[in-house]
């Protein structure tokens, strides 16, 4: 092992305790004793039970699931879409424009996306709810997925579709049974990233969403506006919770798999 | 008993598999292919050579259905192919990066083509086993791609591309990512295959001897021409241009003028210091017209002594011996300066060589050796 000298432990130091020192302190006070957020007032685990009894956090969080859910299947769907034709389209006109287009709601403040979503929803008359929610997602999120998409699509070998179309397959066939299998991970991770953008967008939500439904964030925010209480700080931990979880797993899964793949490819070298 | 020559080619009788008439394909105001015409005849295995960026390659995308010429026509078993997409056209293609499914199975790759046509299972499973047992890939049909070794995917690309039993196959660079040996054991493998399945072959190949060995007819392609379209022996031993002869194996080129001197045979001028020439040539050359003489290194002996009844002798000093095992080929400077190369079978162990750097040689070869080129 390697000693690291003592500027190199000092800056490891302030960088982590920068990073999760909050996140720390809320894990901790999550499970207080005491009703006043500041004071430790000694062990329990009461508030995660109060959580299960508030109806109105229950309801956010569905909804919240909900649009996640929807908004990230669609946004895939058609930022996969969006990816294809920009990337294998050839040479149509407007291309580069278009190309252009699909990255600016990206770099766009999100106060400006929300604001003009709204205006949208007003103008055509639909009513705010779960559904508004989901479309300001999808137009949104989209945009990341064929990011993710188009940069996987780019490296893809061309003559794999070529052969299938050899083979028999019409364009729609090569892409269901070729393409589509072989950029599966890339369309995981854009629906995996569309999902988490979702999970956590407060902007966004707060022009969309209308009486009938709320997300989580926007719960959270506005109860905390009333003041912290240790509820808020046993779901935020119960969140934290779930994407510790889930980041670990999926980082073990890919390990696993790559070691895999570097077996297999060792066995094939040695019985040439 | 006498062998039946296959020159379907010489037979004015045979229809032609494939048909290119005047095609001419261009990417923006790049030409790949220039107004170009060719036969090509059932079950020939047929080679098209080049150096890259000749055309050669687009020639093979536009029979695949992947490119329509710009003009002109391609038939099929006397049908027109333009307007026929890729998935619809009885010819397969085996890619250069041989583009196997990497997310299916050996197996799965095979049989993917024969799915496409919703033939009865029992029907694919018996071909594919055909088609494993064709490449002797038995052992391993349930092993994905990236499983297997090179040599054992190109066998892979093959089957796959047989699989559906094509009129035409056209195989891409097929042997490129193979090292040498390994390439040998194939184009052997290949052409035993051709011959097993019948199918009509077009290869696509910068590599000459690739071309020599496993091709009945090789066209030497150059900027989207056709420069000649001959079998091996006759590309190798009657080039009709500097071009080709000098693409196809090694060849001494000699610049002089040409003058009769009897029916077919031509005394060719090269500099004054040096005696004239005597060659042979079908093809009439008028008096004073520039000829270049083609001269394989094989064909050209040499000698320590001045030899008796040569129809061309000139005298020299080695330059430069490039032992390469089987053979020896001794470079030659001529007292102009000009470089012959000339190269002998190393029959005997190289300790009893008698010629060695800066011996002065003598250069022979009768006059019909060479070729008489007029480009």
């Amino acid at each position: 092992m390697m000693r690291l000298s003592w500027f190199n432990v000092v800056s490891l130091t302030l960088g982590f305790v920068f990073l999760y020192l909050p996140m720390v302190i809320l894990v901790i006070f999550s499970f207080n004793e005491s009703k006043l957020v500041t004071v430790w007032a000694g062990f329990s685990t009461k508030w995660y039970g109060e959580l299960l009894q508030n109806e109105a956090f229950l309801n956010a969080a569905w909804v919240t699931l909900k649009v996640a859910v929807m908004s990230s299947t669609l946004a895939t769907a058609l930022g996969t879409m969006a990816a294809y034709v920009l990337v294998r389209g050839g040479r149509f006109f407007g291309r580069t424009l278009f190309s252009g287009m699909i990255y600016a709601p990206l770099v766009m403040p999100e106060v400006i996306t929300g604001l003009s979503l709204l205006l949208l929803f007003i103008g055509i008359g639909l009513d705010r709810g779960v559904m508004t929610i989901v479309l300001a997602h999808t137009t949104f999120s989209m945009c990341y997925v064929s990011v993710v998409v188009s940069s996987r699509l780019v490296t893809f070998d061309r003559s794999l579709e070529e052969a299938a179309l050899d083979l028999g397959c019409s364009p729609a066939e090569a892409f269901r049974l070729v393409t589509l299998p072989i950029i599966a991970p890339a369309v995981i991770s854009g629906w995996l990233l569309a999902f988490t953008l979702s999970l956590d967008d407060l902007v966004i939500a707060s022009f969309t969403s209308g009486p009938s439904a709320t997300t989580l964030p926007i719960k959270i925010f506005s109860a905390v506006r009333l003041g912290v209480s240790p509820e808020i700080n046993a779901l935020s931990t119960l969140m934290i919770g779930i994407v510790t979880v889930g980041v670990i797993a999926a980082s073990l899964v890919s390990k696993q798999s790559m070691i895999r793949q570097k077996r297999e490819e060792q066995q094939a070298a040695r019985a040439q | 008993m006498q062998a039946i020559e296959f020159e379907p080619w010489d037979d004015p009788q045979q229809k032609p598999l494939i048909r290119f008439q005047n095609v001419t394909k261009r990417f923006g105001d790049f030409t790949a292919i220039d107004d170009l015409s060719l036969d090509i005849f059932e079950k020939e295995f047929f080679a098209l050579l080049g150096p890259s960026g000749c055309g050669k390659t687009t020639m093979m995308r536009m029979l695949g259905g992947f490119e329509t010429p710009t003009k002109g026509r391609i038939e099929l078993a006397g049908k027109d192919i333009g307007p026929v997409p890729p998935n619809k056209r009885a010819v397969n293609m085996m890619f250069q990066s041989y583009a196997l499914f990497p997310h299916l199975s050996i197996w799965d790759n095979i049989a993917f083509g024969l799915r496409r046509d919703k033939k009865p299972k029992d029907e694919i499973d018996r071909r594919v086993e055909e088609m494993l047992k064709l490449t002797r890939l038995e052992k391993f049909a349930r092993r994905k791609p990236h499983q297997i070794s090179g040599g054992q995917r190109q066998r892979v690309a093959l089957a796959r591309s047989l699989a559906k039993a094509p009129k035409l196959l056209l195989l891409d660079e097929p042997l490129g990512a193979l090292d040498k040996k390994l390439r040998q054991d194939t184009q052997f493998e290949l052409m035993d295959i051709q011959e097993t399945t019948g199918t009509t072959f077009v290869i696509v190949t910068h590599d000459q001897e690739e071309a020599m060995t496993v091709a009945s007819r090789v066209a030497v392609m150059d900027e989207g021409r056709l420069i000649q379209v001959e079998t091996p022996a006759r590309i190798y031993e009657t080039p009709n241009s500097v071009y080709v002869a000098d693409f196809i194996g090694d060849v001494n080129i000699i610049n002089g003028e040409a003058t009769a001197i009897g029916e077919e045979r031509y005394r060719i001028t090269w500099g004054d210091a040096l005696p004239p020439l005597v060659a042979t040539s079908a093809k009439p050359f008028s008096d004073g017209q520039t000829c270049h003489l083609a001269i394989r290194p094989e064909k050209v002996t040499i000698s320590t002594e001045k030899p008796q009844e040569a129809d061309n002798a000139v005298q020299g000093k080695v330059l430069d011996i490039a032992y390469l095992g089987n053979l020896s080929t001794y470079h030659v400077e001529l007292p102009t300066g000009t470089i012959i190369k000339a190269q002998t079978a190393n029959t005997r162990r190289i300790a009893r060589r008698n010629i060695t750097w800066e011996d002065p040689v003598w250069l022979s070869w009768t006059a019909t050796a060479g070729v008489m080129l007029a480009e």
